[in-house]
């Protein structure tokens, strides 16, 4: 069963067809451009005073003056990158189009293409603009890390599009139940994947937990460049390996989770 | 060749239960290709499970589904681009125009020549004045013609209907069975219409599958059903089905 729906034999023209469905949407509705960019400048300036205030105390953060804003900046391309996925899945289901989309000849594997698109599309137009303003207010620049942040982004957005496609499992399987997952989900990775702290900081046992979470690698690596001046390639390498892994397991809960849905009907009812 | 084969939809033994509750319990029906069937049934019949199962949504317990000689689920993707539905119960986006709807959905049915067969549909259905209006401005009967529009993009083999007039006012619900009509002689399309509305199932089928509890009580043309039950309207013969007197006057016979 799990045969028929994971075909790899994707349209680009479906794939096209749905990311023009989803920059229709985006286009026609302001309070959705909004929603993208007002929120990073918030989070961003305020971690960025206190970053100020912080590295007058001396210490490593005060060598390294970007650690903040650096760490915050990520966080949001990895919770931003899975909210762009599950809010555009969302929308189907907030229109009742799903059951449309489902009986086309859309495919499992086009339809997640299309949703990657757009995470990386919505995360571009809120991270754009907070980038620019760090370095307007604090002078941190994100885009000099050049080759560093690229490997960060590419480790991060892995990790953001793994856990949209298991929450699009969840949703399909439980309705807009499981709304709630979509938004609070990646809250979960917060203290675990050392955003803010190394993770010596934490205790013996969920430094094993930590480590076993790909972002984990980028924040450390974020930090070895900022404070130590070094690329950790090996962590970067470390991070794929994990998102590899993350990535088919979301990948087949989705599948199972479809085919769960299908047995059970849900696609029909995809309210509460 | 089988009669699977030379079916348009070919119906066996089809179980459907939800926790051990059958919606649909060992049906079975063949549809020949140019027909248009009514599937009456009241509320929880099982139509709109028979429907998805033949669109392969809902999965099958047991039983098989052929459509155009494809097995359902399993071979959809080879199917589903011969195929359309539409239900006033599944919307199309709100937000988006009529044309940016239909452009989308005919994309994803490989439609060739979209604009032209945009304006074509649209020309035809009334709908051209409101190409560049959101879907979500549209009155009842609007929205109606635009997700038949979206049912007839990519000119279906199979037509799948689910309660198409629900919340039409009378006239509309005329006009648009008038266009469905049309459309199946014109594409020779098998059309199966799950529907409650009597009046429609009867100006429109030239066969009446009439379920009740998961089960098809019976299946034959309009005319045969209201002899055989001795009515003057097949809502008649819906209510002799729904309060079980079919089966009480076969008892007494």
């Amino acid at each position: 069963m799990i045969g028929s729906d994971s075909g790899l034999d994707l349209s680009i023209n479906r794939v096209r067809a749905m990311v023009r469905r989803y920059w229709y949407l985006l286009r026609s509705s302001s309070p959705r451009v909004l929603d993208l960019i007002y929120w990073p400048p918030v989070q961003m300036l305020m971690w960025g005073f206190l970053q100020l205030y912080v590295s007058q105390n001396g210490g490593p953060f005060a060598r390294a003056s970007g650690v903040f804003i650096g760490a915050v900046l990520l966080w949001d391309i990895l919770f931003r990158g899975q909210l762009g996925f599950s809010i555009s899945f969302l929308e189907e289901m907030y229109a009742h189009n799903l059951a449309n989309l489902m009986m086309s000849p859309l495919r499992p594997v086009e339809f997640i293409a299309a949703l990657m698109i757009m995470s990386v599309v919505r995360l571009l137009i809120g991270m754009i603009p907070v980038t620019l303003l760090a370095i307007l207010f604090f002078g941190f620049n994100l885009w000099s890390l050049g080759f560093a942040l690229a490997a960060f982004f590419a480790n991060l957005i892995l990790t953001s599009w793994a856990i949209g496609i298991f929450v699009a499992g969840l949703l399909l399987r439980n309705g807009l139940g499981a709304e709630s997952m979509a938004w609070t989900i990646m809250f979960l990775f917060l203290p675990l994947t050392c955003v803010y702290y190394p993770v010596t900081v934490l205790p013996d046992f969920l430094q094993y937990v930590a480590w076993a979470l790909p972002p984990t690698y980028v924040f450390e690596g974020m930090r070895a460049l900022l404070i130590d001046h070094v690329f950790r390639a090996d962590l970067m390498l470390e991070a794929v390996a994990f998102n590899v892994v993350l990535f088919a397991a979301a990948s087949l809960a989705f599948l199972k989770l479809l085919q769960s849905a299908r047995a059970q009907g849900s696609l029909l009812q995809t309210g509460e | 060749m089988d009669a699977q084969n030379t079916s348009a939809i070919a119906v066996d033994r089809l179980v459907k239960l939800y926790k051990g509750v059958a919606a649909v319990d060992g049906i079975s029906f063949r549809l020949a290709p140019g027909s248009i069937t009514g599937l009456l049934g009241g509320n929880g019949a099982g139509k709109t499970t028979t429907i998805a199962m033949i669109m392969g949504l809902v999965t099958p317990t047991s039983g098989t589904v052929t459509v155009l000689g494809m097995q359902m689920p399993k071979d959809r993707y080879r199917v589903l681009h011969r195929m359309n539905f539409e239900s006033p119960y599944v919307a199309l986006p709100m937000r988006l125009t009529v044309r940016q709807n239909l452009s989308v959905f005919a994309q994803l049915y490989a439609v060739a020549d979209i604009d032209e067969r945009i304006a074509g549909l649209a020309a035809d259905l009334e709908l051209t004045e409101f190409l560049d209006r959101a879907t979500g401005k549209l009155s009842a009967g609007q929205k109606t013609r635009v997700s038949l529009a979206k049912a007839l993009l990519n000119r279906p083999e199979v037509l799948l209907l689910d309660e198409p007039t629900a919340s039409l006012d009378p006239d509309t619900a005329d006009w648009v069975r008038g266009r469905l009509d049309h459309y199946r002689r014109e594409q020779g399309a098998t059309v199966l219409l799950a529907s409650h509305n009597m009046t429609e199932v009867e100006r429109l089928c030239e066969r009446v599958i009439i379920m009740k509890k998961g089960r098809i009580e019976d299946d034959d043309t309009p005319q045969r059903l209201l002899d055989r039950y001795g009515r003057e309207t097949l809502e008649e013969v819906f209510l002799d089905v729904a309060r079980g007197r079919g089966e009480h006057r076969e008892a007494a016979q």
